[in-house]
């Protein structure tokens, strides 16, 4: 089983997120940086794929700067095979780190390729479905449940009310899920291996964007914090003021 | 003459509510542009009758995919049919919704048209003839109003964000035939709960639950809340008692659960987490019941109940059917 799994640096989900200075991107300042959540659910997807079947490669990439080598070398720790970095000067969009990934995928071979189903930076959840388009793949997003047998895959997809399920075959690109495994963490055995495998930075040019942030604002403080009252006692105040203002 | 293009979501060859909200995005941004709206969608046969409704909602023309296959998602047909119309006629935008399909089916037809995509819009505008969009970044943290370098500009729409607005239109359905090609992919089932639970990011009324609940059994509490409060009422939860077990993830409220816009929010036993505030703080009014007095989650209600949650919500769901049976 070779599993490509394509990991993202995002800010801390706890980070105070402010705007920087050019107004359109945010002050990375005092900001924590981690492997997106939703791809540790990828990629324990892939290590457990190759432990079942006894064999095979996970590979990790990432699209960023210098610094996602950082969750790379985690990634190895957790239990990738190899990692790459993909790094490159100026700003993307959703297409533009599908393109650049789905370029880098293309000349590989592979049965699966994994990503979380959301980055929570840009919270796009564009690029799965992107890559699948580009390479002419099936694609499953938001997968909560994954059964491969031979070359046919089924997987459960989470949608508003209860879950869909999605046949066919490999290879194909999965969107993970909360809910798809239990992520583990590196051990120490993990991390002294990980320092032995490859990891490489590969310089590669961006295409043009075709969405540009204009402006990134913080959003207006909500005018919360009015008590009505404690107790039961103060429930026929509350249910007063929800429907003066129509709510039930 | 600028003109928009809608994806309008079917189920079972039925329009989801989600269409009809789509169909008022799309005409925002028509209205503004100076333009029209079109809408396409794809269900089994029969499913074209259903779909003139939408000129309510100021659909002009209305194109129709028929056959037995697209009871379900099919995501293939469906960027095929886009691609085709967008090869017919020059659009300024075609807008899906951020739901379930429609974050499949979007960002597939961005990289088939080549095309850029804005997600989970919560506003739409114009600015120098061209369309613009407004979008939450680092769940909510941060708004930015993105750019299109080419049309048509691509856009999903946050679910419940956009009340459906009555907008007179033609309406006229037309029926299209698209090439049917063998799929890679096919939908072989939804499985549903023992009731079709109103899905919590789509639902008028969100009542979420945390670990002050102290025990999984005790939802019942909660459950005889939404009862009370009807049919656009539903169940939401924190992290902590999704990772407990207590409830399923599809009803986490979060930055790594769904980001919510319901016109009423109730958290109770919930602390208020900067990643629990992340997927509800656009609610239109929140109420909080909790206890500690200094939870952070006071600081974004609208309404805040300090107290016992056991001696509260049951208090709340018997006002409420007292108010509602006009006493
Ligand atoms: C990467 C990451 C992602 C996360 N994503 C999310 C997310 O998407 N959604 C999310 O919710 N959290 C998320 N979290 C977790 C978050 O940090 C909190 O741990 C979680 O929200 C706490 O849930 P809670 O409020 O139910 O529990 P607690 O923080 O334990 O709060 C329980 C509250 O109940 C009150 N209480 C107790 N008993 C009673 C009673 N009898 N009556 C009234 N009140 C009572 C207490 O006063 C307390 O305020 C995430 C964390 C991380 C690290």
């Amino acid at each position: 089983m070779k599993s490509i799994v394509c990991i993202k640096r995002v800010p801390d989900s706890e980070a105070r997120i402010r705007v920087g200075g050019d107004g359109v991107g945010i002050d990375p300042a005092g900001v924590k940086y981690v492997m997106n959540p939703y791809d540790e659910f990828a990629l324990e997807e892939a290590i457990r794929l190759k432990e079942e079947a006894g064999d095979g490669l996970v590979t990790v990439l990432s699209v960023g700067p210098e610094e996602s080598k950082e969750i790379l070398r985690t990634a190895l720790a957790m239990g990738a095979d190899a990692a790459l970095l993909l790094a490159s000067p100026g700003s993307a969009d959703g297409l533009v780190i599908a393109r650049a990934l789905a370029e880098e995928i293309g000349d590989r071979e592979y049965d699966l390729i994994l990503f979380g189903k959301q980055a929570i930076d840009d919270d796009n959840m564009q690029v799965p479905a992107m890559v699948a388009e580009l390479l002419g793949l099936p694609c499953a997003s938001v997968v909560v449940e994954l059964e491969i047998e031979g070359r046919h895959a089924v997987a459960h997809r989470e949608v508003e009310g209860g879950h869909e399920i999605v046949e066919f075959d490999l290879p194909a690109v999965v969107g993970a899920q909360k809910g798809l495994n239990e992520p583990r963490y590196p051990s120490l055995k993990g991390i002294m291996a990980a320092k032995k495998k490859p990891l490489d930075v590969k310089e590669i040019s961006f295409t043009e964007p075709k969405v540009r942030i204009v402006a990134l604002q913080e959003p207006p403080p909500r005018a919360g914090g009015e008590i009505v009252g404690e107790g039961p006692k103060a429930v026929p105040e509350l249910v007063r003021r929800l429907r003066d203002r129509a709510l039930i | 003459m600028a003109r928009v293009l809608v994806y309008a979501e079917t189920r079972d060859g039925e329009l989801r509510p989600v269409a009809s909200e789509t169909v008022t995005a799309g005409g925002d941004l028509a209205e503004q542009l100076g333009g029209s709206v079109d809408v396409f969608l794809l269900g089994p046969p029969g499913m074209a009758q259903r779909a003139a409704d939408l000129g309510r909602y100021g659909a002009d023309r209305i194109f129709v995919a028929e056959d037995q296959s697209f009871s379900s998602y099919a995501a293939e047909a469906a960027v095929r049919f886009c691609e085709d119309l967008v090869g017919r006629e020059a659009y300024d935008a075609v807008v899906f919704p951020a739901s379930a399909q429609g974050k499949d089916l979007a960002p597939r037809t961005a990289a088939r048209l080549d095309r850029g995509l804005a997600t989970e819009v919560v506003s739409v505008g114009v600015d120098d003839g061209r369309p613009v969009a407004t979008r939450p970044m680092f769940a909510g943290k941060a708004i930015a109003t993105v750019a299109f370098s080419e049309l048509p500009a691509l856009i999903s729409v946050r679910p419940n964000v956009f009340r459906p607005k009555e907008r007179p239109a033609d309406g006229s359905v037309e029926i299209v035939e698209i090439a049917s090609e063998p799929t890679a992919q096919r939908v072989t089932g939804i499985e549903t709960g023992d009731r079709e639970a109103l899905d919590v990011s789509e639902a008028n009324i969100v009542i979420s639950g945390g670990r002050g609940m102290k025990d999984p059994e005790n939802w019942s509490v909660l459950e005889d809340l939404v009862e009370a409060l009807g049919d656009d009422a539903t169940l939401g939860a924190s992290r902590a008692v999704v990772d407990a077990g207590w409830r399923p993830h599809s009803e986490q409220v979060g930055q790594t659960g769904k980001v919510v816009s319901p016109s009423l929010y109730f958290a109770v036993g919930i602390s208020g987490a900067i990643q629990h505030l992340a997927g509800m703080r656009t609610a239109k009014t929140i109420v909080a019941i909790n206890r500690d007095a200094e939870a952070p989650i006071f600081s974004v209600a609208d309404y805040g109940l300090v107290g016992d949650l056991f001696e509260v919500v049951p208090a709340l769901a018997a006002e409420i059917r007292r108010v509602r049976a006009g006493g």
